[in-house]
């Protein structure tokens, strides 16, 4: 016995059980995270900063990964960065067809420098089009985020990041 | 030279597998008993000899089940006997018999029935949907991610900064469908070319199907005993030789994608424990892990078989072709035989198992081989592990 795969027309006598389960969740956004989404609606991106080991950890964290430590310092660091890499998703979350590509990335946000073990990154939304990603045009350009005008403190308070220079 | 050498000596001396496909009649529970009672079989054990028994599953949310180390136990043959579960996302496949392995080097069991099952076609309306609930419930699943957009950011940042093309990491995939062509329980075998991978549908660029492991539904079970239990049972044990596993952080945006380093330090460790100093020199045949064409290039690199930006090259000279100096993925690897998550990393595992025992059939690679190495990765792009064996 090496398990039995069903055929097509098999699935069509199968009898299929939907079932929603309904689990809410209310999330804590603890401390750090509190205080990033507060920063978001102000158009400030804050981090923490470990004074040991320099790092700087946007999202925020309260303590230090490698350090093991509490994390010093509520630090604003600028909306501009590098685009690190950017990718164009033509399917959406469901795995369904979708025709504009979404177009999202990391960005290496300053004050920050390309030789930094861990440095401050998001992953966002990048307002690109699809042959900037193809061509690979966008790696190393720098972006900056457009803030929505209704900030709600949120990671969608940030439209996307768009190419300055 | 030799380090932590105060444990016992482990074997690995049955192991069974069923098909991988997409959407499996069986239940978990019986595909892991389907592939329990096969690694019995070739162990010539029965379930009454085992002491201990570890499972491995990957994200529960995908047979649909929570308390999944329960709901696996049966068929696993868990029951009265000591039971442990592991997981580290996609990781768990090689974990498992990493877990076994130190249950009886410790001296704790004797035999060890190590069990990896996943289906994954039940989700709906697709297993991606349930990917969504890796990622940080605040900072990124309000952006709608799917699984593939990661691994997408992370290929392209690779192809960036080693300046590598579409084209030659195609030749991973043609490689491994190929490959699993010889192998009896694949899923997704063929004989396809650069040119279908880059002609497949377009899902996150610059991954597209071809680039991908397909869904899958399976189960793979190994029986790894002690040194004189082996002896007892087996001419031709495969020993365990080094094991290593490693996690670096959890901040994937904070952190450069183009290698892995968290394979790196899962690699060293394992090395060292099996004495290996010139990994490209002393390793005869690999199964890194490959969910994705670039993945399979990225983790060579990531154990040092190949310089960093290198693999491709390598690859295109033949070197990890089935006749080539170190063949990588002979089984056809996720990309070929399928991709049940934690059942995956255990079916590499047994295909270095089978290959290092001879009895690959025709999988078995061309050359004689002595040391093999099986290759595991996940969570949210941080967890590796690594086993290293030896006949
Ligand atoms: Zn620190």
């Amino acid at each position: 016995m090496d398990g039995t795969p069903l055929k097509e027309e098999d699935l069509k006598k199968v009898s299929t059980i939907v079932y929603k389960p309904n689990a809410k969740y209310a999330y804590s956004a603890g401390q750090a995270y509190s205080k990033f989404l507060l920063g978001l609606k102000d158009k400030k991106i804050i981090g923490r900063k470990c004074n040991k080991c320099g790092r700087v950890y946007v999202p925020p964290r309260m303590y230090c990964d490698d350090c093991f430590r509490p994390t010093d310092e509520w630090v604003e660091v600028r909306d501009e960065g590098i685009i690190e890499t950017v990718v164009a998703s033509f399917i959406s979350w469901t795995r369904e067809r979708i025709e504009k590509p979404e177009i999202v990335g990391v960005i290496r946000l300053f004050p920050s420098n390309d030789k930094d073990w861990v440095f401050p990154g998001l992953f966002h939304r990048i307002c690109a089009e699809f042959e900037e990603v193809k061509n690979m045009s966008l790696f190393g350009k720098k972006v900056k985020a457009v803030w929505k005008d209704n900030r709600e403190g949120s990671i969608n308070d940030i439209e996307c990041f768009k190419v300055i220079e | 030279m030799k380090s932590n050498l105060y444990f016992r000596r482990v074997a690995v001396i049955g192991a069974g597998l069923t098909l991988f496909r997409r959407r499996l009649l069986e239940t978990p529970q019986e595909l892991a008993w389907e592939a329990s009672r096969k690694a019995l079989d070739e162990a010539g054990l029965d379930l009454k000899d085992i002491d201990c028994v570890v499972i491995g599953s990957a994200p529960d949310a995908f047979d649909g089940v929570h308390m999944k180390g329960e709901y696996l136990a049966h068929g696993s043959g868990g029951i009265r006997r000591m039971v442990t579960r592991v997981f580290v996302g996609g990781a768990t496949g090689v974990m498992v018999p990493i877990t076994a392995w130190y249950h009886v080097a410790s001296g704790l069991c004797q035999k060890v029935l190590a069990v990896a099952e996943e289906k994954m076609s039940p989700a709906r309306p697709h297993p991606q949907s349930v990917f969504r609930y890796i990622w940080d419930p605040i900072t990124e699943k309000p952006l709608n991610p799917n699984l593939i957009w990661i691994f997408a950011m992370e290929m392209h940042r690779y192809m960036y900064v080693n300046k590598i093309s579409k084209e030659e990491i195609a030749l991973v995939s043609v490689k491994n469908k190929r490959n699993a062509l010889n192998n009896p329980y694949a899923q997704a075998a063929g004989n396809i070319t650069v040119d279908d991978v880059l002609k497949s549908e377009i899902l996150v660029w610059p991954v597209q199907l071809l680039d991908t492991s397909p869904v899958s539904d399976g189960a793979a079970a190994m029986v790894i005993v002690s040194e004189d239990i082996a002896r007892r049972y087996t001419d031709t044990p495969v020993w365990i030789e080094g094991v290593g596993w490693a996690l670096d952080n959890t901040e994937w945006t904070g952190r450069e994608l183009t290698y892995p380093r968290y394979l790196e330090y899962a690699a060293r460790m394992a090395y060292k424990m099996a004495a290996i100093e010139r990994p490209s020199k002393e390793i005869d045949v690999i199964e890194p892990y490959d969910p994705f064409d670039y993945k399979e290039l990225h983790h060579i690199e990531g154990l040092m078989i190949a310089k960093r930006g290198e693999a491709p090259k390598l690859l295109k000279e033949g070197v990890f072709d089935i006749d080539g100096d170190i063949p990588s993925s002979p089984s056809g690897g996720l990309l070929g035989v399928g991709n049940p998550i934690a059942a995956a990393g255990l079916m590499k595992t047994i295909s270095i198992y089978w290959q290092l025992k001879g009895t690959a059939g025709k999988m078995q690679v061309k050359k004689p081989v002595h040391t093999g190495l099986a290759q595991a990765w996940g969570d949210l792009m941080q967890a590796s592990t690594v086993i290293v064996m030896r006949n």
